[in-house]
């Protein structure tokens, strides 16, 4: 029996759309909406990880529309766990493979471990367990943030994770208050990423660049520890708009610089993409693009536009590091 | 027994050891083999967690061994560590139980069998350190297998048979085991500890078949079921805590003989019932006032018997109706509140009237609710719960009043 080591998988990068392996192990048998580019992260994720890999997903849409008694897409062993779960799903699992595995009651080969969460599980609710995983550093995991800025599968809610000012049943623009959700979304990537410094790889990504988001996740499980990776997913049922513009939001989504590309790994920060331009000083497009294309942001007026628009140019003109780290030194500013 | 004064001798490939019952619950994880604990700090289920990392520490035991960042994820990481495989370890006390419900409801139907303390505490607020059974008994529904224990001896044999009962493929049901908080979790007495021979011999590895999680069997597990199969799945369940019964009497069986020594058999400790007029039932460390006092009455004559119920789930309905029908009165002292339920009486008084309904003979039941929060339940109290039951007996008639003990008016 191989000697256990606590080694991860070598997951080298798919050199460009040809390369990628044909093997899928998120198939036939979901149910999620047309345009759904979740499931697009769901079968892009795991066909990077590969076979040897088990999949823990919390609540939310991935969950209920994708795991049907009787009907799983899913290839790999998949399990499911509470909303608030998916760090303490990835903990467990992997604890439980290095427990088995160190003490020769398990075969010793590296397992990929990934649990998934939605903006609710991973924004709201769990992330306090997210925290606590990322600083387990002698456990192999990955937790994916598949984030479609609601919860979407509840009856599209506002999360913490949900833009200004967005359209959801919990914040309906009405006849006296047009706006209801007035909280600025949070900077999950940046926020763990900077607060679990023994976490080596958290990156951020888009499924409209397909390749580089599955190298994004080859390169989490192979690097070692916990790692993060926060997906922005377009829902044409939340976000209201034709299914077929799914690819093309996500793209005007990274063009405006609402959502920067970008991986910290071992502590070092590198932009990629289009958000790599971006930095190096290509313009970036105008927010209302991007807000206009979608029915939850209908009844904006230009002043709401506006204000989106001077938020995320703070993003790129003010932040220590565009797109990342929010602060400012004092000396900036003065 | 717990009022014993002198130590029983050591039994053969058995060690002594003056240890508490949270000690004595980590030297049995330590002879189990356990492969991976969570832990989170709440007085007094702690001690135990506090003794497993000193085992760890030591190299006396290879586990993972993980200090959460609360009881919700304390819970869901050993459920996801069973899932692959791994015998696993968790507790909690108090409202550090309620944080981490959630994860409660959802390990039964998994059929996870996790095996876990709860160190009893009174629940917030107001605070209060001491025991209530509340904290345990809010699962009594939901699948959990639900034992209390009386002494460090039984924490030790009982956490080796609840490895053994919960990792039986006929049942893969969780267990908390109730250790009394301070009382039983704290406090020190002589325990039988066997040799790790003894106990491989008794309980095998964790084989969890076909429902492992795992990269050669890639099964989906816990998919959203909906109308079209949740009944079934509960009664599933169902039949697992009913296939208990049997398992539990088995395992019980075997220890003694494996050990050489233990439980006649699991259900509940009977202490002088044989010609009892008046039997008063409770639960856990209580046990000791109980016993105390009925030596006190029974040297002036009158027949005073204790049942102290083991396990509240399953419930032994059947053997528990045998053993209460023949007393002239039934006195229930309860450790724990439900308001506003029947008679406004605790949980196990109204479990064993729900027990009795069908019974040929119903004798009269007294309900008290005694020692909440930790307050010493004293003879006096016993005295005057004994003296009801006896006014109940002779007038052949239930007091439908439920009278809290030892309470300030």
């Amino acid at each position: 029996m191989a000697e256990f080591t606590n080694a991860t998988q070598i997951l080298e990068p798919f050199k460009g759309v040809k390369k990628v392996t044909i093997e899928e192990y998120f198939t036939s048998g979901h149910r999620t909406c047309q345009g759904c580019e979740s499931a697009l992260v769901m079968k892009l994720m795991v066909k990077a990880a590969g076979p040897r890999t088990i999949v823990l997903g919390s609540t939310g849409c991935m969950y209920v529309a994708n795991t049907t008694y009787y009907t799983t897409p899913w290839v790999v062993p998949w399990m499911h766990t509470q909303l608030g779960s998916s760090g303490s799903a990835a903990l467990g699992t992997a604890a439980g493979l290095k427990a088995l595995m160190t003490k020769g009651k398990m075969k010793s080969e590296p397992i990929n471990v990934i649990a998934f969460c939605g903006d609710g599980g991973g924004a709201d609710m769990g992330l306090g367990a997210i925290s606590a995983t990322l600083t387990h550093k002698e456990y192999n995991s990955l937790i994916l943030l598949y984030d479609n800025e609601s919860y979407a599968n509840t009856d599209i809610q506002l999360s913490g994770s949900t833009p200004y000012g967005a359209n959801t049943t919990f914040s309906p623009p009405g006849s006296v208050k047009r706006l209801i959700h007035t909280r600025w979304k949070k900077n999950t990537a940046g926020m763990l990423a900077a607060g679990h410094t023994e976490c080596r790889f958290v990156a951020t990504v888009c499924a409209s660049y397909a390749v580089e988001m599955m190298n994004k996740v080859r390169k989490a499980l192979s690097i070692g520890g916990p790692t993060f990776i926060h997906s922005l997913d377009p829902c044409p049922k939340g976000w209201d708009y034709d299914p077929m513009l799914s690819h093309e939001l996500g793209e005007l989504a990274v063009e405006t610089g609402i959502f920067p590309l970008y991986e910290v790994e071992d502590g070092i920060v590198r932009h990629y993409g289009k958000t790599k331009a971006i930095v190096e000083g290509r313009g970036r497009k105008p927010v209302r693009e991007y807000l206009l294309k979608q029915g939850r942001f209908a009844h904006f007026l230009e002043e709401d536009i506006d204000y989106f628009q001077k938020k995320v140019d703070e993003m790129w003109d003010k932040w220590e590091i565009p797109g990342v780290i929010p602060f400012r030194r004092e000396s900036s500013v003065k | 027994m717990a009022v014993e004064t002198k130590a029983a001798p050591v039994v053969a490939n058995h060690k002594e050891m003056l240890i508490s019952g949270s000690e004595a619950c980590a030297e049995a994880l330590t002879l189990a083999d356990l492969d991976v604990v969570t832990a989170y700090p709440i007085r007094p289920y702690d001690t135990v967690m506090q003794a497993i990392a000193k085992k760890i520490a030591n190299g006396q035991l290879v586990a993972e061994y993980i200090v959460a960042e609360g009881e919700h994820s304390q819970f869901e990481i050993v459920k996801h560590a069973s899932t692959v495989g791994a015998r696993v370890f968790c507790g909690s006390s108090g409202v550090g139980w309620m944080y981490a419900m959630e994860c409660l409801v959802v390990t039964p139907p998994l059929r996870v069998p996790m095996v876990c303390m709860v160190g009893n505490r009174a629940l917030d607020d107001p605070g209060a350190f001491g025991v209530e059974h509340n904290d345990a008994l809010v699962v009594r529904d939901l699948g959990w297998m639900l034992i209390w224990v009386d002494t460090a001896q039984e924490m030790l044999d009982t956490t080796l048979l609840a490895y053994r009962i919960a990792e039986d493929r006929r049942v893969f049901l969780p267990i908390a085991m109730s250790a009394d908080g301070a009382f039983l979790t704290h406090s020190q007495a002589l325990v039988q500890v066997p040799s790790k021979a003894l106990v491989d011999k008794f309980l095998p590895r964790y084989d969890r078949g076909d429902l492992l999680l795992h990269p050669d069997n890639p099964i989906t597990v816990a998919p959203q079921a909906n109308e079209d199969w949740v009944i079934e799945i509960r009664r599933q369940n169902d039949e697992a805590m009913k296939r208990a019964s049997t398992v539990i009497e088995e395992a019980y069986a075997d220890f003694r003989k494996v050990m050489g020594r233990g439980a006649e058999h699991p259900w509940f400790e009977e202490y002088m019932t044989d010609d009892a007029e008046i039997i008063l039932v409770g639960m856990g460390t209580i046990s000791l006032p109980i016993k105390v006092a009925i030596r006190e009455m029974r040297a002036k004559g009158k027949k005073v018997g204790l049942v102290r119920p083991r396990w509240f789930r399953p419930f032994p309905t059947e053997r528990m109706v045998k053993a209460l029908s023949r007393a002239g009165a039934i006195g229930v002292i309860d450790r724990d509140y439900s308001f506003g339920s029947p008679f406004n009486s605790g949980v196990v008084a109204n479990e064993i009237r729900a027990a009795l309904y069908n019974a040929d003979k119903r004798p009269p039941l007294m309900s008290f609710i005694c020692g909440l929060g930790g307050r010493e339940v004293t003879l006096a109290d016993v005295h005057k719960a004994t003296d009801m039951c006896f006014a109940a007996a002779k007038s052949g008639k239930s007091d439908p009043k439920t009278h809290w003990l030892g309470v300030r008016e």
